[in-house]
């Protein structure tokens, strides 16, 4: 697998070098389609599956009674819905704080500490293997975020306003980069976000394995790296702002084919 | 009836009211958006949560409509009165330093250590193109190949070339100074660059001698 990431890299040299910026967007598309069978994502699929089932926690329990809204224990379909409201939480939730709920309650994790948690290490590093997984099975479904609650069209209201909100030191927003049609920063393209941008582009394309540095990337990480760059401060982990910006990615992608876990440069 | 319907009875009913009461307004969305942000950010090195005290551009360019005119001509305003002038009218520096800097992304994250300029790149090629032989530029902002030439500068320190010399270097300290809610950042206003590097960037821009103009 290693090999044929660098075999990837390789080419993904080439084309830039060769067929310069024309067809950058092509060349990295055929990068992906060379990678498609072997996306290292599938390895945190994999270890995601193996956690859903295994008993685990203070309470030595699996998570095989989760809901993540189409009731207890369904997996597939769940991802393409959320984030959601939940009832017993009486919150707005994306997939992980969701799953950060259900380790809590169902195998008494400390739901604070794991939020707590930097990308990539302890529990955090399994709720994202979880959460590729969960996305995984629905991997060719369409988005389509309820709408029907309260709470839910808040949360899109704010999601909203938050995309808009300019800040920092560079007085950026997320509509800054994601807020029009055909844009790049360097070569990535940009996915406009404030409508639907295309089947398994944007929110539909995350979880994603990132070559560039061999991580398995959430959505929760995805935004967080956005604020960074954003030069904005510290958005914690499933804080309403992130959730809501989910929400508000999410409903706009109604339709969109997911292709996630992905795999990006 | 039994208690038990009644009781159910009343539970519809006020989740029909609950379906029926209107949408919130705008005014209290802006309100719960605001306290949602207030709530979900906090310090992290040097990237402080004061950083989302909004000023009045700031907070007039956060939706997805403009502001009206006369809060955009405030905005102006405000922004030009912020320039200030290079000292001793020296505008031009060196464009090999201008293009290093040009091509430099760093600066003022969370992950960075210094709000220092000396740390701190331009970012100018993320969003636009410069010297044409960096393929690798984004497209926020205009193509700004030949930007001097363009403007038909042959001599920077010519007084006929004042004009683009001084709009340019507005441009640069203050973006917001010509337009309200322009995208890029104000790199003089907002200390990310000082101002041997504002002259270094403009000589990139300006200087006839610089790759940009050939």
């Amino acid at each position: 697998m290693r090999t044929r990431t660098l075999i990837g890299l390789a080419a993904l040299a080439l084309c830039a070098g060769a067929q310069a910026q024309k067809s950058t967007a092509d060349g990295i598309a055929e990068y992906r389609k060379m990678l498609e069978d072997g996306n290292p994502a599938d390895l945190f699929e994999a270890k995601g599956e193996a956690l859903w089932s295994q008993k685990r926690g203070p309470k030595n329990a699996s998570l095989e009674k989760c809901d993540l809204g189409q009731g207890p224990g369904v997996v597939k379909g769940a991802f393409v819905t959320l984030p959601r409201y939940f009832a017993d939480t009486q919150q707005v939730q994306d997939l992980e704080s969701r799953l950060v709920t259900c380790m809590a309650t169902l195998q008494g994790f400390d739901a604070a500490e794991i939020a707590k948690t930097p990308f990539g290490s302890g529990e955090m590093a399994n709720v994202t293997a979880l959460a590729t997984w969960i996305a995984a099975s629905s991997r060719g479904l369409r988005f389509n975020l309820p709408q029907s609650n309260a709470a839910e069209r808040q949360s899109y209201e704010v999601g909203k306003r938050a995309f808009y909100f300019r800040g920092g030191t560079h007085d950026f927003s997320c509509a800054s980069c994601h807020g029009e049609e055909g844009k790049r920063i360097r070569l990535q393209d940009l996915p406009n976000l404030t409508k639907n941008p295309g089947d398994g582009i944007g929110f539909a394309a995350w979880p994603a394995y990132r070559v560039s540095n061999g991580q398995m990337w959430s959505m929760q990480l995805r935004l967080n790296d956005c604020f960074r760059q954003q030069r904005f401060p510290y958005p914690g982990f499933g804080s309403e702002v992130t959730i809501a910006l989910a929400t508000y990615m999410g409903v706009n992608a109604k339709g969109a084919e997911s292709i996630a876990p992905a795999i990006k440069r | 009836m039994n208690k038990f319907r009644i009781l159910n009875a009343a539970a519809a009913a006020a989740a029909m009211l609950a379906g029926c009461a209107s949408a919130p307004a705008p005014a209290e969305l802006d309100n719960q958006a605001s306290k949602a942000i207030k709530s979900s950010f906090r310090d992290q090195g040097i990237a402080k949560v004061d950083r989302l005290a909004q000023d009045l551009g700031q907070a007039a360019c956060s939706s997805d409509k403009a502001p009206d005119d006369a809060v955009a001509d405030k905005i102006m305003a405000e922004a030009l009165y912020t320039v200030k002038w290079p000292a001793n009218g020296q505008y031009i520096g060196d464009w090999r330093t201008g293009e290093r800097l040009a091509q430099d992304g760093r600066g003022m994250t969370w992950t960075d250590s210094s709000t220092d300029p000396k740390s701190n790149g331009g970012n100018c090629y993320n969003c636009h193109q410069i010297d044409k032989k960096e393929i690798s530029y984004g497209t926020i902002g205009p193509s700004l190949w030949n930007y001097g030439k363009n403007r038909g500068i042959t001599d920077v320190a010519s007084p006929a070339t004042a004009p683009i010399v001084q709009y340019t270097w507005v441009k640069l300290w203050n973006s917001k100074a010509y337009s309200a809610c322009s995208n890029m950042p104000r790199f003089g206003h907002k200390g990310l660059l000082d101002e041997q590097q504002l002259r270094d960037i403009m000589a990139l821009l300006l200087d006839p001698k610089s790759p940009v103009n050939q």
